[in-house]
């Protein structure tokens, strides 16, 4: 569904930042785009949405979204949930810009924590909403120090915690948020995709840009740019299975949400990516259904 | 600092600055933003500046709007070669302050790329906040995807194997200079290159080969 483009709600500045702010965002964001994986600080705004809600995302979107925009914004994969539909409201309201649930007719797409499975093009730019921008937060607190880590790339902390998940466990435990190594330089927080998603960060078209708004970070990447998952030469880097299908669209690449159906165990598999889905289902493919249709 | 002298009032010879403020500097920004993303691709502002965009002598006005886009009294911007009438220029429409010397500038605008000081005059950034570093806007004579004689082969983020430019006027020695700058990644400054409404950049990130 495309929503075309309207006039802008009056007695806000295009796009809610003042023009300050988004010169100063800006700046950030062609910082970011020049040093891949280094995470530049920036003026985080208060948004009229409470962080967590995508507000580093939303702060990038407005300081690069421009009248010629079609606007896609999606929450795990969904166009259709509350936190990708009241973003795209809130640009339609505040830009007067069109939007749409379609990748392929979008030119900028906001996502939290999925990629669509569409490649993208080189004339798209993704704009990942960041919870945590630090990948070493969780294994070193004192920013001072992660600071140096990065300064130094002194990732050696990062190998032993996945060697440490190989030792317990036998595999490496992390499934989302699995950290990337950019044009062999930065380790960065792909932000929390999961890892099924990662080889998709890899010299992809589109340019991805990252916005943490509460620890206000941006973080890009450019097109064509190397994404490594780290691994090991005898654990190398995997991404998720599931041994089934969409119970809708019937596709087995795909990335799969399970679904509980009833209280009694019952439970289906449904695309993450709705558009990927619709798409599908419109072309003629069809799933097996879920388990109420079966009985 | 120096005090700022303004050569002449507003309305009595100033040229004019984007005719949106709003939507002209977004269109410009998006255009350094892709030209950042993509090394060495040529984006042109001439639809988006329209022919009333008249800077002053001598900035040519791809310079001119992205500093307009960019500059405001957050930064602090150096002027190699422009005269009382560009710095007069920036100065009223940015409101930026003007730095003393090249090493405390945030950007800096260079009107003859065949001038242009050596780059470590520049700040770099350190190790642990390479952003703190200088992004250099740089006036040329030309700008042309073209190979062969005289062009640059650039690879690196940004590039789908490698991009050819040729780049008119720019100073001998400067692709060995972006070759240190490359070097100590990710230390080293950033440049945008504008030949009248054209602009294509070169980040620090670029591998520059003569051909």
């Amino acid at each position: 569904m495309t929503v075309p483009a309207t006039t802008q709600d009056s007695g806000y500045n295009f796009a809610y930042l003042d023009e300050q702010t988004k010169r100063m965002i800006r700046r950030a964001i062609l910082k970011a785009v020049a040093i891949p994986g280094h995470q530049v600080p920036f003026g985080s705004r208060e948004m009229p949405l409470p962080y967590g809600w995508g507000t580093g995302g939303i702060q990038v979107t407005a300081s690069i979204i421009g009248l010629a925009d079609v606007l896609k914004v999606i929450d795990q994969g969904a166009d259709d949930t509350t936190n990708a539909v009241s973003i795209r409201r809130f640009f339609a309201r505040t830009a007067g810009i069109a939007t749409t649930e379609k990748t392929e007719d979008a030119t900028v797409i906001q996502t939290r924590h999925r990629i669509p499975e569409m490649d993208l093009r080189d004339d798209q730019v993704i704009v990942y909403q960041v919870p945590i921008p630090e990948p070493l937060r969780w294994l070193e607190a004192r920013e001072t120090e992660t600071r140096k880590m990065h300064g130094l790339a002194d990732y050696g902390v990062m190998h032993v915690k996945l060697y440490e998940d190989i030792a317990k466990y036998g595999h490496i435990e992390t499934s989302y948020d699995y950290p990337v190594l950019i044009n062999g330089r930065y380790l960065m927080s792909p932000s929390p995709i999961p890892k099924f998603d990662n080889p998709k960060m890899h010299e992809m078209g589109a340019l991805q840009l990252f916005g943490a708004g509460r620890e206000k970070r941006i973080y890009a990447i450019p097109p064509y740019t190397r994404v490594e998952s780290l691994d090991f030469e005898d654990h190398p880097f995997q991404v998720q299975t599931w041994g089934a299908v969409c119970a809708i669209c019937g596709d087995g690449e795909s990335f799969l949400d399970e679904v509980i159906t009833d209280d009694t165990g019952g439970s289906m598999f449904v695309c993450s990516d709705t558009d990927h889905c619709g798409r599908r289902v419109a072309a003629g493919h069809k799933g097996p259904g879920g388990p109420e249709e079966g009985e | 600092m120096t005090t700022v002298r303004y050569a002449t009032a507003p309305g009595a010879g100033l040229a004019l600055g984007l005719k949106d403020p709003v939507h002209g500097a977004q269109t410009v920004f998006r255009a350094v933003l892709r030209a950042m993303s993509r090394p060495g691709e040529i984006q042109d502002l001439t639809m988006a500046l329209g022919p009333t965009f008249a800077p002053p002598h001598p900035l040519v006005p791809a310079a001119a709007a992205v500093c307009l886009a960019l500059l405001d009294l957050d930064t602090r911007l150096w002027i190699d070669g422009g005269g009382d009438g560009a710095a007069a220029y920036l100065r009223f429409h940015t409101g930026a302050p003007i730095a003393d010397a090249p090493d405390e500038a945030d950007f800096a605008v260079i009107a003859d790329g065949a001038m242009i000081p050596r780059l470590d005059a520049f700040s770099p950034g350190t190790d642990e906040l390479p952003e703190r570093s200088a992004t250099l806007i740089v006036q040329v004579a030309g700008l042309n995807s073209r190979t062969g004689e005289g062009a640059w082969r650039l690879s690196g983020p940004g590039i789908d194997g490698t991009a050819d430019l040729a780049i008119g006027g720019l100073r001998d020695g400067m692709a060995e200079e972006l070759a240190v700058n490359f070097r100590r990644f990710p230390r080293g400054v950033d440049l945008i290159l504008c030949a009248g409404a054209r602009v294509a950049a070169l980040p620090r990130t670029t591998k520059v080969e003569a051909l």
